[in-house]
């Protein structure tokens, strides 16, 4: 890379800093395009400033077969008001201009309909840093390592607690960035209680890697933030900060800050 | 192994060795795979290693085809259909009865099968999508049979439409889940069974109704459904004493294609042609034709070709046939229809129930519309061939949940034609003017 800093120079710097200060990184996803796109500029926006580390910009698909009805609910309506692809490369550039950290949160098939050497190139362009894809696994990646090397940008994939130890040996071997740790068999949707699965699946997932580890799936408050906190370096937060954005940019403010306080390890909330 | 009455191979020869295989993680050429979030891969993995025993397991495949035998009613037969062979150029039309299987349709086949393996594999419960209901009936009749629990879900839109295979699944002690979300249709009611099956996979099978999703699902289902081939071109060796010149199916998923195409796979004289739905026609857009108006990409598990917008969002299917209404296809169908071993050819709503009525009231079978696209298609390939010509067509269901349809359709579209006998050799006018 002839650039000063790659995409994953500064993805490495968020998980450095934050463990520096002896804390978890907070990452807050929101789709793009909900509830318009500049709606969703702005409420990412209200994430970052409200204490966020890191925003993953949900690329809103069709069939979102890993997503709750809470997402799933965002993405349709993001559709239907005619979200196109690359309005989301669009809203990462926005957010990079301002200095935000933005990955992209994709299904693989608008990524491989973009092409995925083009998609990789349009989104270090436009600033991002990465791109997590939930139902692409490495064993099905054809080129897209390659074309993510070759752009300074990070592949991020997921083990789950189903995931074999040789799995994720081979899922952590080829990302890059991170890795996501499914806290929970399921789909998105915020939850009352962390499941002690995620725990058990990060003290098995350290054992394949020195990646940073981001648990998602159910993190609703500051105090299920605080308590992910303690084993993760990362605490990824989607659902609830999706619900919060029903009702404006001051919720997603409230939240992310609650949030922010919780990897940190105070928490007023539960 | 079990005999068949006649010496014909039997369910359990499906699953031999046949060298058709994909390779090890399910790719026939560029398509399928696992396009699978990766908390399902143990799952899929565990579905392929069961499967992998089972098919070499005698045990398991005596069982298999003592229910194909005593329960379903296997071998189905031929039928000629002479009357029909009038309209069709006078080629000669022999229908693969699969209709005549309990439960109304070839998905008794693929069912069995995977409720089997389900026990072997210690669940207790099973899933399902349904789009005609065929699927969900069979699904729901197997795991009555066994002692499953079972759960099928089904798009809003097709549950109306499709009302009585809805009451049969609850009879048959199933829960029907109508889905909401997206179309209301097939793919969503896909959508919903992925998201309960990553959360209760400890205990739960997916019995996924088609050759497609991620491996191994697309070659597991075709295994289940090779016995109709495999009958079939006994049988009609046996009677003719030379293979067909065409074999004819209808493509939704593509199962039932794909069970009759694959043992004459290596007969290259004999045509492979799967009809799709072309709904009000593929030029209009609204239609169900994923090889014919589409292209490739990853939807369900698989790589196929699929309809699709410019940014890779999913184009909602349109056709008459719940059964057919789905905007993807079997991975291996992708890959035949690439290499030019089988032809996929569009037949409209209009032609398909052309073709309805035209064997009701030929030949005394009410088929399911789904069936109808591929009698449509027959028709079409007789006149093209002419007298000498021998086309076997699967004839994949009946047609009893679809009355209801086919009365709103020649009340709305054909009133004054419903009366009347269809005249010989004078269908071109009233069925779609594309040529096979």
């Amino acid at each position: 890379m002839t650039t000063a800093k790659t995409g994953l120079t500064v993805l490495d710097e968020v998980f450095t800093t934050a463990k520096a200060e002896d804390r978890a990184a907070l990452i807050a996803y929101l789709p793009a395009g909900y509830p318009t796109v500049r709606g969703s500029t702005g409420l990412l926006t209200q994430a970052l400033e409200a204490g966020a580390d890191l925003v993953e910009v949900g690329l809103p698909y069709s069939d979102p077969v890993l997503d709750g009805p809470v997402i799933q609910h965002a993405v349709d309506t993001a559709l239907r008001g005619g979200v196109r692809v690359r309005d989301t490369l669009t809203v990462v550039e926005t957010l990079a201009a301002r200095g935000g950290r933005a990955v992209v949160m994709t299904y693989w098939n608008p990524v491989l309909r973009y092409g995925p050497e083009a998609f990789a190139r349009d989104l270090a362009s436009a600033g991002g840093l990465g791109v997590i894809t939930p139902d692409l696994v490495p064993d099905e990646e054809n080129g897209w390592l390659a074309a993510t090397t070759a752009t300074g940008i990070a592949p991020i994939f997921l083990v789950a607690p189903s995931s074999t130890e040789q799995r994720i040996a081979d899922t952590a071997a080829a990302s890059r960035g991170f890795l996501y740790t499914a806290s929970t068999m399921g789909v998105t949707g915020a939850r009352d209680a962390v499941s002690d699965t995620a725990k058990a699946l990060v003290e098995r997932t350290r054992r394949h890697t020195d990646l940073p580890l981001g648990v998602g799936l159910g993190v609703r408050s500051g105090g299920q933030a605080s308590e992910v906190a303690s084993f993760a370096d990362g605490v990824i937060v989607g659902s609830a900060l999706v619900s919060a954005a029903e009702h404006g940019r001051a919720a997603v403010a409230r939240l992310t800050s609650e949030l922010a306080a919780g990897v940190r390890g105070n928490h007023t909330g539960r | 192994m079990a005999t068949a009455p006649g010496g014909l191979p039997t369910a359990s020869d499906g699953l031999s060795e046949h060298g058709h295989d994909p390779d090890a993680t399910g790719h026939f050429g560029r398509y399928g795979g696992r396009f699978m979030p990766e908390a399902l891969i143990a799952a899929v993995d565990e579905v392929a290693a069961e499967y992998d025993k089972a098919r070499h397991d005698p045990e398991f495949l005596a069982e298999l085809d003592r229910l194909q035998r005593d329960y379903a009613g296997r071998p189905s037969p031929v039928t000629d259909a002479r009357r029909l062979s009038e309209h069709a150029g006078g080629a000669r039309i022999l229908l693969k009865r699969e209709d005549l299987n309990h439960t109304g349709s070839h998905k008794i086949n693929n069912v069995l099968g995977q409720a089997l393996l389900t026990q072997r594999m210690g669940k207790t419960r099973v899933i399902a999508e349904t789009g005609a209901g065929q699927h969900g009936v069979a699904t729901a009749t197997a795991a009555a049979l066994l002692g499953l629990d079972c759960m099928v879900y089904m798009g809003e839109v097709d549950t109306e439409r499709q009302a009585l295979n809805v009451a049969r699944m609850r009879l048959l002690g199933a829960e029907v889940v109508p889905v909401t979300t997206g179309s209301r249709t097939l793919k969503d009611a896909l959508n919903e069974a992925y998201r309960d099956w990553v959360a209760t996979v400890g205990h739960t099978h997916y019995v996924l109704g088609t050759a497609a999703g991620p491996h191994p699902f697309p070659m597991m289902v075709r295994d289940f459904h090779r016995v109709i081939g495999l009958e079939a071109r006994a049988q009609v060796l046996e009677r003719y004493d030379r293979l067909p010149d065409a074999v004819v199916a209808c493509v939704g998923g593509g199962s039932n294609a794909i069970g009759i195409f694959h043992p004459f796979l290596d007969d290259s004289a004999v045509r492979l042609v799967g009809c799709e739905a072309a709904g009000d026609g593929v030029d209009t857009g609204r239609h169900a034709a994923s090889i014919g108006g589409g292209t490739p990409g990853a939807l369900h598990g698989a790589l196929t070709y699929l309809l699709q917008d410019e940014d890779g969002q999913t184009i909602e299917s349109h056709s008459i046939s719940a059964g057919l209404d789905y905007p993807g296809v079997g991975p291996e169908h992708s890959f035949l229809h690439d290499i030019g071993r089988a032809e996929y050819v569009p037949v409209t709503d209009t032609e398909a129930m052309d073709a309805f009525r035209l064997l009701c009231r030929t030949e005394g079978i009410i088929p399911a519309i789904e069936s109808a696209h591929a009698v449509a298609g027959a028709v079409r390939l007789g006149r093209e061939l002419g007298p000498d010509a021998t086309i076997l067509v699967n004839l994949s269901g009946r047609g009893d949940k679809d009355v209801d349809t086919a009365a709103r359709w020649f009340d709305v579209v054909d009133a004054e034609a419903l009366p009347t006998d269809p005249p010989a050799q004078d269908q071109p006018e009233a069925t779609g003017e594309r040529e096979l």
